[in-house]
């Protein structure tokens, strides 16, 4: 098995051209765990922990562009309050040593239904920034980079530079069952982000289809419903609201049985999880408009 | 009651820090699976892909075509027996004609490099014909139709145990309980180096749990005297029962001797869950009859245990859980009726708590359903109910020590309760994952109690033999002592060093490396090392100090150094045994089968997020008494241990099988508690002296993993008013029923 270590990324988009069967590497902690069990025999690995570049964040123009090397550790403590979102789903990745090794471009990169990153991007509208030595960059909304179980949008000889978001105008709340306390993969997760500004509703749904997906019907519905203005009413949300958000959550998944849980479980605690978080977010939201009036 | 002697700083009683505890927190410490040797090579194992299938024919040509194989190996290469196992020797070293489960060992390949070694033993062409696969553990016990899965029939054993005859009661309640399939999840997976010698023996290093039994077990596999087999102790991560049968043993033997090199075998993970025996799931039936208020009038129960595909341990198990099977309680009239049977199952076998930690999660939960029929609390009926010094377990054996069941309970239920939570999401139930801030969480209060019988039980002829040696090393006395006892992290090495400070007043004390230079210590199971070992070691200082006086008495006027230093060193061995035990009898049960028991009581504290079936342990109380304190702070890292174990067995480990298949041989998916569910524990230590053993000690391993179960499912079931009657439970379990 071939070991490449490119320095730019010019030489990693080369490399990438030259060898399309190359597997990228940042962090390790999915590639490494499969080698080792022997999941997939790459014909090379393409080490990109020395492309500087990647390790970097900026925001211009009231956008954030997060290079594919920016570690979960680093999610959490440099943009959790842009990231709100990531930061929360970060945190629930494995344990510190993996968090501070494994990254959201790895994440992307192995697009597996059960990443973390994988909702919060989604409700976010994040954009993933590719790049191949012969058509140059495309940038993919979130929504249309995952394409089946571990299946990307990524062509053989493209590699993931980045991923560019907005910094959150308004709450942002993950959420993810898992079937002990601390360091497991999701069950199933869900994220929920609030976009005053545009009065729209962001989601996205882990672990529970063949890939991350949004819950369309449930965004339109709660847009719709929310009294974005009158966030100062002295009510909180109707429970008929949180019990059709939830419900049409859960109908836009598709979930199997598997070892870690069923699809009737599965649909269950999307719908719970959706009631929860959207009650935080409203009621931040409401807390915000408070302190504002 | 024994005094603790302080004659030296850390003798018996004292917590004296253990050699090994440093070194495996900062990753230095050597592991089975680091031992090297400049000119060895690399063993692996081609394993049966089928739960149950014909071997029409192996082709081993590609392997062998392969550069830098150096042997591919199957049955017809194993010189001698063709078989081993602990109880029968029923399971083949490779596969003959069949394989009988999912992993079995079918071909062995020894190359210069690992990866080599793998890709050739992948090159082996196995020409299977697949048959039915019996995987129903019920069917193969009481289905006349069902294939025989081995030369026997699918019943391994089955222990009757008849008491009275009045099964007719004022208050009965039924339950059918289930446990799933736990694995040991000890640390460094199986591995070892077997090095061919001169004489045409073999050294081998090894991490297991008793050297003697792998030496008399390999031995005859390979066609050689137990002498030209030589097996030391290798670095133990863990071992909770899974090495107490063979795993690598025979496999790196045998290529080492058909090499002629150091032959080096390493399971990972994955293969490490094929590698071993698993605890026994369990589907148990159970019907408790009482008076109205709330004493026992009989115990009936059908326990039913899956042994998989070979013997291993499983009769011994079976006969726990008969003889341990309505627990610590009187009770005068008893029909238990426990089953092991073959499938095609992964074999199972000895785990913390072998066949007793399955039966106790039934009697537990049927004395919750009885308290409740009864209007009692869980603790009244428990008390009412319980043994003490004099009464007589179900087979007719008198409890003849301390048995303080009544006392532990109310000390227990007198602990104050844990505050509620704080709000801080790590300890809500799903932790930073964030499934809730609070809602859904119901508080439950649940209690468990066990009884495991400590050391070998049922007529085993248990023993341990230490060498003992007193000695000058720079003009000062210095102790060797020497056993066979495998240090599998439990902390035996220091205890023994601290018996030989106590027994001899020297402070300087070196435990040689166990080996089979030495006798048999026996195995490092049944919570019994510090009974059995501890009194091997004892025993033989004993014996030296005796020897010292003699001299003395002769010599009178020199001190021990001058002694010594005249007479050079004074070497005394001794084999230990405790009190004999005795079959039961095969239709009723009855005997004085155990030696000695011990008594581990629990309460769990959890906070259950009840819409979503997220559950986190908010604290575990237990009380113990184990006889006498060796070693504090290694007893209570046996009682965490243990009880995190149960928590796991409760809440989350399950090796789940379909179709005679493994689903999750990973930690990815077999999961063990972490520090964020493994709670604070609160913890009483008791010291009520068993008189038949060194210093009044009661082995102390296991018991807390029994008890922990059935108390966390107990307070799950108190927090949600679901029944629960299977373990682990699973989010839906309690969600969605």
């Amino acid at each position: 098995m071939a070991f490449l270590r490119p320095t730019t990324w010019p030489e990693a988009l080369a490399a990438k051209a030259e060898l399309p069967g190359a597997v990228p590497i940042q962090g390790g902690t999915d590639v490494m765990v499969e080698i080792n069990f022997d999941v997939r025999r790459p014909e090379a690995l393409l080490d990109l922990t020395r492309v500087a570049e990647l390790a970097r964040w900026s925001e211009t123009g009231g956008r954030l562009r997060v290079g594919a090397g920016v570690p979960y550790s680093r999610v959490i403590g440099e943009l959790g309050d842009r990231l709100p979102g990531l930061a929360q789903a970060s945190r629930t990745v494995g344990s510190p040593q993996i968090r501070n090794r494994g990254t959201v471009g790895g994440n992307l990169g192995a697009a597996s239904p059960a990443g973390d990153s994988h909702p919060p991007l989604l409700a976010g509208g994040a954009v993933i920034e590719v790049e191949s030595a012969a058509r140059g960059v495309r940038m993919i909304p979130a929504e249309e980079f995952y394409l089946g179980v571990k299946r990307s949008a990524l062509e053989p000889d493209e590699l993931i530079r980045a991923f560019h978001a907005e910094p959150a105008t308004g709450p942002q709340y993950f959420s993810k069952v898992g079937t002990r306390n601390a360091m497991v993969i999701a069950v199933c997760s869900f994220a929920l982000a609030l976009h005053p500004a545009e009065r729209r509703v962001g989601t996205g749904i882990g672990s529970a289809a063949p890939t991350p997906l949004r819950a369309r019907a449930a965004e339109e519905f709660l847009a719709a419903e929310l009294d974005w203005a009158a966030g100062l009413a002295p009510a909180g949300l109707a429970p008929g609201v949180l019990a059709r958000f939830g419900e049409l959550v859960s109908e836009a998944a598709a979930p199997i049985d598997d070892v870690r849980g069923t699809a009737g479980y599965r649909r269950h605690a999307l719908a719970v999880m959706a009631r929860r978080t959207l009650t935080w977010a409203w009621n931040d939201y409401r807390k915000a408009r408070e302190q504002c009036a | 009651m024994t005094s603790t002697d302080t004659r030296t700083s850390q003798g018996i009683g004292q917590s004296a820090p253990r050699p090994d505890g440093t070194l495996k927190v900062t990753g230095e410490f050597a592991y089975s699976s680091d031992l090297w040797l400049e000119d060895m090579v690399w063993g692996v194992t081609l394993r049966s892909p089928h739960p149950a299938a014909r071997i029409r024919s192996i082709d081993l040509g590609p392997a062998l075509a392969m550069p830098g194989v150096l042997a591919v190996l199957t049955h017809e290469d194993v010189p001698g027996e063709k078989h081993h196992g602990l109880e029968l020797r029923d399971q083949p070293v490779l596969a003959v004609d069949r394989v009988r489960y999912q992993g079995e060992p079918v071909a062995l390949v020894a190359a210069d490099h690992p990866e080599r070694a793998r890709r050739a033993a992948a090159a082996i062409v196995v020409d299977y014909e697949v048959t039915e696969a019996v995987t129903d553990a019920r069917r193969a016990a009481f289905d006349p139709a069902c294939p025989k899965v081995g030369e026997r029939g699918n019943i391994l054993r089955h222990q009757p145990v008849r008491v009275g005859s009045v099964f007719e009661a004022p208050v009965v309640v039924t339950g059918e309980y289930e446990v799933g399939m736990q694995d040991q999840a000890f640390l460094g997976p199986e591995s070892g180096l077997a090095v061919p010698a001169e004489d045409g023996g073999v050294d081998l290093y090894v991490a297991t749990q008793w050297l003697h039994v792998d030496r008399d077990q390999i031995a005859p596999c390979l066609g050689l005297p137990a002498e030209k087999v030589r097996v030391s102790l290798a670095g133990v991560g863990g071992a909770f029962g899974a090495r107490e049968d063979l795993s690598m043993q025979v496999h790196a033997c045998l290529l080492a001797l058909r090499t002629g090199r150091p032959v080096k075998m390493v399971y990972n993970r994955e293969e490490s869950f094929f590698g071993h025996v698993h605890r026994h799931p369990a589907w148990m039936r159970y019907e408790h009859g009482a008076t109205r208020d709330g004493r026992l009038i009989y115990v009936k129960a059908e326990i039913l245990l899956d042994g998989g595909a070979y013997c291993s341990s499983s009769p011994a198990v079976v006969g726990n859980a008969a003889s341990l099977g309505a627990g610590p309680y009187e009770v005068g009239n008893v029909e238990i009726d426990a089953y092991g049977v073959y499938t095609n199952n992964p074999p199972c076998g000895a785990m913390r708590g072998f066949g007793a930690v399955q039966a106790c999660f039934a009697y537990e939960s049927q004395m919750d359903r009885l308290a409740e029929a009864c209007g009692l609390s869980p603790v009244e009926l428990r008390i009412r109910n319980a043994v003490s010094q004099g009464s007589r377990l179900i087979t007719g054996q008198l409890i003849d020590s301390p048995a303080p069941l009544a006392g532990m309970l109310a000390e227990l239920e007198a602990f104050p309760l844990p505050a509620a939570s704080d709000g801080d999401l790590r300890e809500l139930p799903g932790g930073v994952a964030q499934t809730t801030h609070g809602e859904g969480v119901r508080r439950g209060v649940g209690y468990g109690v066990g009884i495991k019988n400590i050391c070998f039980s049922e007529g085993f002829d248990d023993y341990s033999t230490a060498r003992v040696r007193l000695e000058l090393a720079g003009g000062e006395p210095h102790v060797l002592v020497h056993t066979a006892a495998a240090e599998v992290g439990q902390g035996l090495v220091t205890v023994q060093a601290q018996v030989a400070r106590t027994e001899l007043g020297v402070e300087r004390v070196t435990v040689a490396p166990a080996d089979t230079t030495v006798g048999s210590a026996g195995s490092s199971s049944a919570s019994r090392q510090s009974y059995v070992t501890g009194g091997a070691v004892k025993t033989a200082c004993e014996a030296v100090r005796e020897r010292l006086a003699e001299l003395a008495a002769a010599h009178p006027g020199l001190t021990t150094t001058a002694l010594l230093q005249r007479f050079g060193p004074v070497e005394e061995t001794r084999e230990y045994r405790h009190r004999p035990t005795f079959p039961m009898d095969p239709s009723t049960g009855q005997g004085d089968s155990h030696t000695q028991l011990a008594l581990c009581v629990h309460r769990a504290v959890v906070d259950v997020d009840v819409e979503l079936g997220l559950v986190k342990v908010v604290e575990l109380a237990a009380v113990q008494d184990v006889g006498k304190v060796l070693n504090l702070l290694a007893l209570e890292g046996q009682i965490h241990g243990g009880s995190a174990q149960g928590l796991g067995l409760a809440l989350m480990e399950e090796v789940l099988v379909a179709d005679g298949r493994l689903r999750n041989p990973s930690f990815t998916d077999y999961l063990i508690p972490t520090i964020l569910d493994m709670p604070p524990m609160k913890v009483s230590i008791l010291e009520n002296p068993d008189p038949a053993a060194p210093y009044g000690l009661r082995g102390a391993g296991e018991p807390p993993t029994l008890s922990t179960t059935p108390a966390v499912v107990a307070a799950v079931r108190a927090a949600t008013g679901r029944a629960l009657s299977r373990v682990p439970i699973r989010p839906e379990h309690i969600a969605l029923t």
